[in-house]
């Protein structure tokens, strides 16, 4: 028996492992899944059917005034404008709405799950070397590989989606946090040490406002990552901008691909412009 | 100790040790082979344990300001951030006094060095330390912040202590809008916001350009006329020691080598360590009439019973003067006229000395209380300038 015939008889059972793995966690945990999938199911529906009930123009004008306000640039609240505008005249502004709820869902709880985690990995280098093998394996693992067990604990639609998004996208903000917090001159926390600063405070007051183009920049990405899987996401039944191009693919309409790849890209754009940090951060 | 009474900050015996190597027991092993005289070479290679500061006794006296000295990596900046812990002395004591009794900061708990932090100790740091996203107002505000002061009461505050560093009108400018000088004012006036009644300054001006550099020295003194402030000062630049010290300390590897004023320092180092720094010093603001000048009892006499002067002949009373046989009157006290020797306090600096002595073209006279001691000639100056001469006053 040739050596390569040994080792291929005896396969270490990885794929059957992680199998057994997901299966005991369905078995023993559908309860909690349940749980999970109704109450994010209901919030991101119901946020998306908050925005369609609103009348188009009214959120066109309410965007171009928050443009407005966070950036103070003429340019770019009519950019805002003129790009919701042109996703109406296509007719996909119900896609671009669903969207809109799955990515500001998914991007609150990353930052919100992120920031945290990202400022304790800054302070303890254990946990961040801990963490890091995970992270790496989130992004780059295949996103079809988890999507189907996420598929198998969440069922079809919006919940399984969002999960994956948020397994793709948490990296980001954790990653960056952690950089920006790490990077913090030494002699800004010793300036708030030698004034009497509690750890609390040298973190409000110090390290948070010095990394926070930082975690600025990871909001912005994570923002984008999200984008980059609604596709995905309406693979599994997720609603949204995903939806026309997959059907596009299955009925290879050229036409309807372009449409709704452009908005997608348009969206991106304009999250992209609104958020990112300002260039007087160094 | 008959010092410690009036001492306001008092470092005794102070070890800091760094462990590089995070090796157990490897400080135990250190301090071990410190106390056996080893040096803190040999204990870096055999424990990865960096010596910082090795026995160091310094009292600092209220509202004196105590400079520390030394090259870099003399553990200068290591013992002044002790006296706030931002380093903290493996051994020892470091004492701040509250007129009633001790606290040693090196061991007090946490609250208690925060409280200190907040009211006692200032410190003003080289690379200024100012927070980049703040007005300048804010940044001057950030001890007071910090106390939990009401916005309202802080305003008042920073206001005042703007006023005192001139930059009353830049209270709403952000840092990086103000040129190297204005930031380290933003930086005392930070200090200076809290009250403290110790200050502790790590290198304040080296990050400057000499000319602000000396611009702040004389302001900071300027300043310490009236706020006298207990000051434990950091320098590598023994100009600025001699020119702002009260107190001099000069530090080589980890261990003081020398403690005393300026003019102990100057005049009498203890070794060729101290010695090279002084030799490095300019003399021309430092150096006095005093230390210059060829003493009158030293001159010989000629033959008509006048002092021999080189170019000039004194008579023994010193009422008289000749050069080449013209007799010239003796004006006191500096003002030169024409085809008068003039007369300087014996405190005068070189730099002076050699202004007088190049707009008149004659040597200059030097008088100790009213009487005339000495001369002070092109030879002299020299000498000075060479060196020579800067340990024979005292």
């Amino acid at each position: 028996m040739a050596p390569e015939q040994w080792i291929a008889e005896h396969k270490i059972p990885v794929g059957a492992v992680m199998a057994a793995v997901v299966d005991v966690v369905r078995k023993h945990g559908l309860g909690v899944f349940d749980v999970i999938t109704d109450s994010v199911g209901f919030c991101a529906d119901g946020l998306t059917t908050l925005l369609l009930d609103l009348p188009p123009l009214l959120l066109v004008v309410a965007a171009m005034a928050g443009a407005w306000f966070l950036r103070r640039s003429v340019g770019l609240a009519a950019l805002v404008a003129l790009g919701l505008l042109f996703i109406i005249n296509q007719g996909y502004w119900n896609e671009t709405m669903a969207t809109l709820s799955l990515i500001l869902f998914s991007t609150v709880f990353c930052m919100a799950v992120g920031v945290p985690l990202g400022i304790a990995c800054a302070h303890r280098p254990r946990l961040a070397q801990a963490l890091q093998p995970l992270l790496d394996l989130m992004q780059t693992l295949p996103t079809f590989v988890y999507l189907i067990p996420t598929l198998i604990l969440f069922g079809l639609g919006t919940v399984p989606g969002m999960i994956s998004t948020i397994i793709f996208a948490v990296p980001a903000p954790i990653r960056m946090t952690q950089m920006g917090i790490a990077r913090v001159p030494r002699s800004l926390i010793e300036a708030g040490e030698a004034f009497g600063a509690t750890g609390r405070q040298i973190l409000w007051k110090i390290e948070l406002p010095a990394a926070l183009p930082m975690i600025q920049a990871g909001l912005t990405q994570c923002i984008m990552l999200s984008l980059s899987m609604v596709v995905i996401a309406a693979l599994v039944g997720a609603g949204g901008l995903g939806v026309p191009v997959v059907r596009a693919l299955n009925t290879v309409q050229v036409d309807a691909g372009f449409e709704s790849g452009f908005v997608i890209v348009l969206l991106a754009i304009m999250l992209d412009r609104v958020c990112r940090p300002k260039d007087s951060a160094s | 100790m008959s010092e410690g009474i009036n001492a306001a900050l008092e470092f005794r015996n102070v070890d800091i040790l760094f462990d590089r190597g995070n090796r157990r027991g490897a400080i135990e092993a250190a301090l071990a082979r410190l106390d056996a005289g080893e040096t803190r070479e040999e204990i870096g290679r055999a424990l990865k344990v960096t010596v910082g500061v090795a026995g160091a006794n310094l009292a600092v006296a209220r509202g004196e300001i105590s400079v520390l000295m030394g090259l870099s990596g003399s553990g200068k900046s290591t013992l002044l951030r002790a006296a706030n812990r931002l380093n903290r002395p493996i051994r020892g004591e470091v004492r701040i006094g509250n007129g009633l009794a001790w606290l040693d900061i090196a061991r007090c708990d946490d609250d208690t060095l925060r409280t200190l932090r907040k009211t006692r100790i200032a410190m003003v740091f080289q690379q200024f330390g100012l927070l980049p996203w703040r007005t300048v107002r804010d940044n001057v505000g950030f001890g007071l912040e910090l106390r939990g002061m009401a916005p309202s009461i802080r305003r008042d505050i920073v206001a005042e202590k703007l006023e005192l560093v001139g930059l009353a009108n830049w209270a709403d400018a952000h840092v990086h809008e103000l040129s190297g000088g204005m930031q380290q004012r933003v930086g005392l006036a930070r200090a200076f916001a809290t009250d403290a009644d110790i200050l502790l300054m790590d290198e304040p001006f080296s990050a400057l350009d000499p000319l602000i550099r000396r611009k702040l020295q004389d302001e900071l003194l300027d300043l310490q006329k009236r706020l006298k402030k207990t000051i434990l000062f950091v320098s590598h630049d023994i100009d600025e020691a001699l020119k702002i010290g009260s107190r001099i300390t000069i530090m080589r590897e980890g261990r003081i080598v020398q403690t005393g004023t300026p003019d102990d320092i100057a005049l009498r180092p203890v070794d060729d360590y101290v010695a090279e720094f002084i030799r490095h010093m300019n003399p021309l603001p430092t150096i006095v009439a005093a230390a210059v000048m060829r003493r009158f009892q030293d001159l010989p006499r000629r033959p008509d019973g006048m002092l021999d002067g080189g170019r000039i002949a004194i008579a023994p009373d010193a009422a008289t003067a000749t050069i080449a046989d013209r007799a010239l009157a003796i004006r006191p006290h500096g003002a030169w006229t024409q085809g008068a020797l003039c007369v300087v306090p014996a405190q005068l600096s070189l730099g002076e000395i050699i202004a007088l002595r190049q707009r008149s073209g004659l040597p200059v006279l030097v008088e100790v209380e009213g009487r005339l001691v000495g001369l002070c000639d092109d030879a002299d100056i020299l000498q000075a300038l060479c060196g020579e001469a800067r340990f024979r006053a005292g």
